[in-house]
């Protein structure tokens, strides 16, 4: 029995013009200590997914299907239940650290508050404990920036004290939805290094959201990659990356700056935008941009095929987008 | 705390100062001759010339100013035109039925506020919430001194509960006080609560819709220890600008419903020395009202930076 | 503005049911003074004791006062009184605010230090302090209170464009027209003023709201309109006297402020969401 499993997950948000399908028959599974990546473009459902993991999806959202945590649904269970595992065997990182702290309390009663509430320490206990976990992450003189408030610290050490909460009951899994998009390039590796390594030090699982493909490359063992709120591509990272399939996973990639790249040429892109979640085109919702569309994209939603042992792709051409491959689908 | 501490204050006193300078101008300089206004027009020339020098107004305005400006920081707010007793005398019992009142009915306001706020907020766009929204828009257009007749008629002519007016004074006990004072202070209350209910509420959502909130439920948090411990410190923020504008109109509403009720405070006060042509009267009630007005926006800042830490860093 | 946003345009003002009440309501107003400019259901500068304090009938729709006036004609040609102080008013804060306001915001510096400075005193005065103040001094009267209630507007017209004004100079498009070589003058009438146009209408319905509950207050007080001149506040005052044996009088003239206030407020939320669709989806 793996530690989480998501089973046909769909999310619809009820908005002003109708219900937008902000994720479609999700499927993934997470074993104990393993770490997966979700990549894609901004609005594909990626954080709405982290949210529903965590069962803080804003009012207007309809949620279906299952999200199991050792065995138990979630989506069954009381708020007063998901208190009791959120921020305790589940957290979750923030992309904005700026915002995501609150400007009124002192960091340390912020760190403090988890350890409170579900492991009952008191105050003094909490205090010892949240100075080690803001030396864990690697802020320097714990002692005294406790007893500092947020705008006190910078973009990079507000990050450190979001990842010290979230560490701070010993999580089973930890979420980080995209933890360096808003941080500079120079703090952006040592924040993704800190994860990387607490990680592996407390067996946690992890599931990193971003849209760079890069940073899941190097960070995680398993990547789905998502598309109109469903997942197009997923599998081990290293059978992935090496043979790219879906249309969608070659144009990301194709899209990212490379070192050494004639400077001349300018970046491929993928022409179009995506799909409009109100209003999604039957069949393959990738069809508009997809430079192998052929008539059975538009009418009928692409089956799931496996490739390899640990490799799944959905695509009615898949033949045709493994040759294109080498000649670059997008030149 | 202590620069931003001073900063504060010396605005505070330059703010007095400059209202004070306003009050001696409209009051002192631009009426003319203020003797001739007592007397009246058919006054002989030498009564004009006698009283005039009788009340030091022969002098030059800047030594006027700061004569009197000086004798309000020894207790001296000069003397009466109309009974030729001290200002002090006719000001000081008003002060103590003005001042309980307009804190009575901030605090029932406040309250008031609060309760409708964070319930209307807690059941957002539900039936309670666009109703109480309803009836609070209605509340805010309710004129004060009306709602004082409406709840006279109700509370003291139909129920008779309470008393219709007057004040009994505070040698008669607090409790006899305070009825006299509850019905003016709800009649002034309701309609500023109205008024901060709304602003309470807008403000508690849009704090719901922070990341930190978010942050707060990720955590473990349930809805309830958010509001308490995350939302509500965040969203009295501009609660707060409001109760300073709040206290500033209750104040002054107080003149205007004092005589609703026959109460002899300092808007009972100054309506009496208005119509006497008692101008020094007016003026020195017009800078106490005025002083605490500054007072409270003082102590509104002050209170801030209890609030909110950000805003000490950015003043030093 | 082309057709198809002045449609929208159309379409949001009849969805917004603050707007359509709020409007109707004000439209009312507008209407009862415009009437009783040339007909009023009854008399109101004729007293005739023998018809005073009658009971609502179909010639005395809400009854007579204890001068046999017929009050739905007092209420109706009151309307002209309120209308006037807010008219008179707001048009005192608007003009001079407004100017105030966007002079301090296109200047900056000392001039905009000093304007702002003035009218942080000025928040010291709350409209019935300083009309306590004018007419203790210039005596009462309807002019003198419709003085100190515009003056009382003038910063607050004065900082909420000097606000919003800010904002807008530190847009890209008005760099772009400053870097084009335009005059602080050009670009304030072209650029800023245009944009900060909604907010301030949305100002003027509340301004115009609290300025018609000042006077009516003043005039309660004794310090503003005089008689025989009908005045809400005036015919509130009358009525407390009586309020033991005759309390109807008292609701009429105090519903009749309500209202008028109440539509107000409404015609103010619902401009709020037209004119700015963003702000009003925030709520």
């Amino acid at each position: 029995m793996a530690l989480l499993e998501v089973e046909n997950l769909n999310v619809d948000l009820a908005t002003a013009m109708g219900p937008a399908r902000a994720v479609r028959n999700l499927n993934l599974t997470l074993e104990k200590g393993q770490s997966i990546g979700i990549v894609g473009e901004s609005g594909c459902g990626k954080s709405m997914t982290a949210l529903a993991l965590m069962g803080l999806l804003p009012e207007n959202a309809i949620t279906t299907g299952e999200i199991r945590l050792s065995n138990e649904n979630l989506l069954k269970k009381s708020e007063r239940e998901l208190c009791t595992i959120r921020g305790n065997r589940m957290a979750m990182i923030f992309q904005e650290p700026m915002t995501s702290l609150n400007p009124v309390h002192t960091v340390g009663r912020q760190i403090m508050e988890p350890l409170r509430l579900h492991r009952g320490l008191s105050k003094a206990d909490a205090k010892k404990k949240a100075l080690q976990l803001m030396d864990r992450v690697g802020i320097p003189n714990p002692e005294q920036r406790i007893a500092n408030f947020p705008h006190q610290l910078s973009g990079g050490q507000r990050q450190r004290v979001m990842i010290a909460i979230a560490l701070s009951c010993d999580p089973d899994i930890l979420i980080a939805d995209e933890p360096t998009t808003a941080l500079d390039v120079t703090i952006q590796d040592q924040i993704l290094e800190l994860i990387q390594n607490l990680v592996a030090e407390e067996g946690m699982s992890l599931i990193l959201i971003s849209h760079d493909l890069g940073v899941i490359a190097e960070n995680t063992e398993k990547v789905a990659v998502m598309y109109g709120g469903t997942v197009v591509e997923s599998g081990a990272t290293d059978q992935i990356f090496g043979q790219l399939s879906h249309p969608y996973t070659q144009g990301l990639f194709a899209a990212m700056p490379k070192l050494g790249m004639d400077r001349t040429k300018r970046l491929t892109t993928i022409p179009g935008t995506v799909p409009d979640l109100v209003n999604l085109p039957a069949g393959c919702t990738f069809t508009d941009r997809c430079p192998l569309a052929s008539s059975i994209c538009r009418e009928n939603t692409p089956p799931i095929e496996a490739l390899g042992s640990s490799h799944a792709v959905a695509c009615h051409n898949l033949q045709q987008a493994i040759e294109a491959r080498s000649a670059g689908l997008y030149e | 705390m202590s620069v931003f501490f001073v900063k504060r204050f010396l605005t505070f006193l330059a703010t007095l100062f400059g209202a004070s300078i306003v009050i001696f101008i409209v009051m002192e300089i631009l009426p003319g001759d203020p003797a001739l206004v007592i007397l009246g027009v058919d006054a002989t020339d030498e009564a004009v010339f006698a009283l005039t020098k009788e009340l030091g107004l022969d002098r030059p305005a800047l030594d006027r100013y700061f004569d009197w400006i000086f004798g309000i920081f020894r207790g001296d707010f000069g003397i009466s035109y109309a009974y030729r007793v001290p200002v002090w005398e006719l000001v000081e019992g008003a002060l103590l039925i003005t001042i309980p009142l307009a804190i009575l009915a901030m605090a029932l306001s406040v309250v008031l506020a609060l309760v409708i706020g964070l319930y209307a907020a807690a059941n957002h766009n539900k039936v309670s919430d666009v109703s109480l929204m309803g009836v609070s828009q209605l509340g805010i257009s309710v004129p004060n001194f009306w709602l004082a007749i409406l709840l006279i008629l109700f509370f003291a002519v139909e129920l008779r509960w309470l008393p219709a007016g007057g004040f009994p004074g505070w040698e008669e006990g607090p409790w006899a006080c305070l009825k006299a004072l509850i019905l003016p202070a709800i009649a002034l209350a309701t309609v500023q609560g109205a008024m901060l209910a709304r602003i309470t509420r807008s403000s508690v959502l849009e704090v719901f819709r922070e990341d930190y909130v978010r942050t707060a439920r990720a955590k473990g948090l349930s809805q309830r220890r958010t509001l308490w411990g995350h939302v509500l410190r965040n969203a009295m923020i501009p609660v707060l600008t409001a109760m300073g504008f709040q206290f500033a109109n209750l104040l002054v509403g107080t003149v205007v419903v004092e005589n609703v009720f026959h109460i002899p405070g300092l808007g009972s006060t100054v309506l009496k020395a208005i119509n006497n042509r008692d101008t020094i009267v007016v003026e020195n009630v017009v800078l106490l009202l005025a002083g605490m007005v500054v007072l409270t926006n003082f102590v509104v800042d002050i209170l801030y930076a209890v609030v909110d830490p950000r805003l000490k860093a950015h003043d030093i | 503005m082309s057709i198809s946003s002045s449609q929208s345009f159309v379409s949001r003002c009849f969805k917004s049911r603050s707007f359509v009440v709020g409007g109707l309501m004000t439209g009312f107003l507008l209407l009862c003074a415009i009437t009783s400019l040339f007909w009023t259901p009854g008399e109101i500068y004729d007293i005739s004791i023998a018809d005073r304090f009658l009971s609502p009938s179909l010639t005395h729709w809400f009854g007579t006062d204890q001068f046999g006036r017929d009050i739905a004609s007092l209420l109706m040609t009151g309307t002209q009184n309120s209308i006037t102080v807010g008219v008179v008013a707001v048009s005192i804060g608007l003009s001079v605010g407004v100017t105030l306001g966007l002079t301090a915001s296109a200047q900056r510096g000392w001039v905009e230090e000093l304007i702002m400075r003035l009218s942080d005193f000025s928040f010291a005065f709350p409209a019935i302090l300083s009309a306590i103040m004018i007419t203790a001094i210039l005596g009462p009267g309807g002019v003198n209170s419709i003085l100190a209630i515009g003056i009382y507007n003038i910063p607050i017209f004065a900082r909420l464009t000097r606000g919003t004004a800010n904002a807008i100079w530190a847009r890209e498009y008005v760099m772009a027209a400053r870097a084009a070589g335009k005059g602080k003058f050009r670009i304030t009438l072209e650029h800023v003023l245009p944009n900060i146009l909604s907010i301030i209408i949305v100002q003027v319905t509340i301004q115009f709201a609290i300025a018609i509950l000042a006077e009516a207050a003043l005039s309660y007080l004794g310090l503003g309109t005089q008689p025989p001149h009908p005045s809400w506040g005036r015919m509130l005052n009358e009525a407390q006297s009586l309020m033991f044996f005759q309390p109807l009088q008292a609701v009429y003239p105090g519903a009749a402020i309500a209202l008028a206030v109440f539509g107000l407020n409404l015609l103010g939320d619902g401009l709020r969401d037209v004119l700015d669709p963003r702000l009003s989806r925030k709520r």
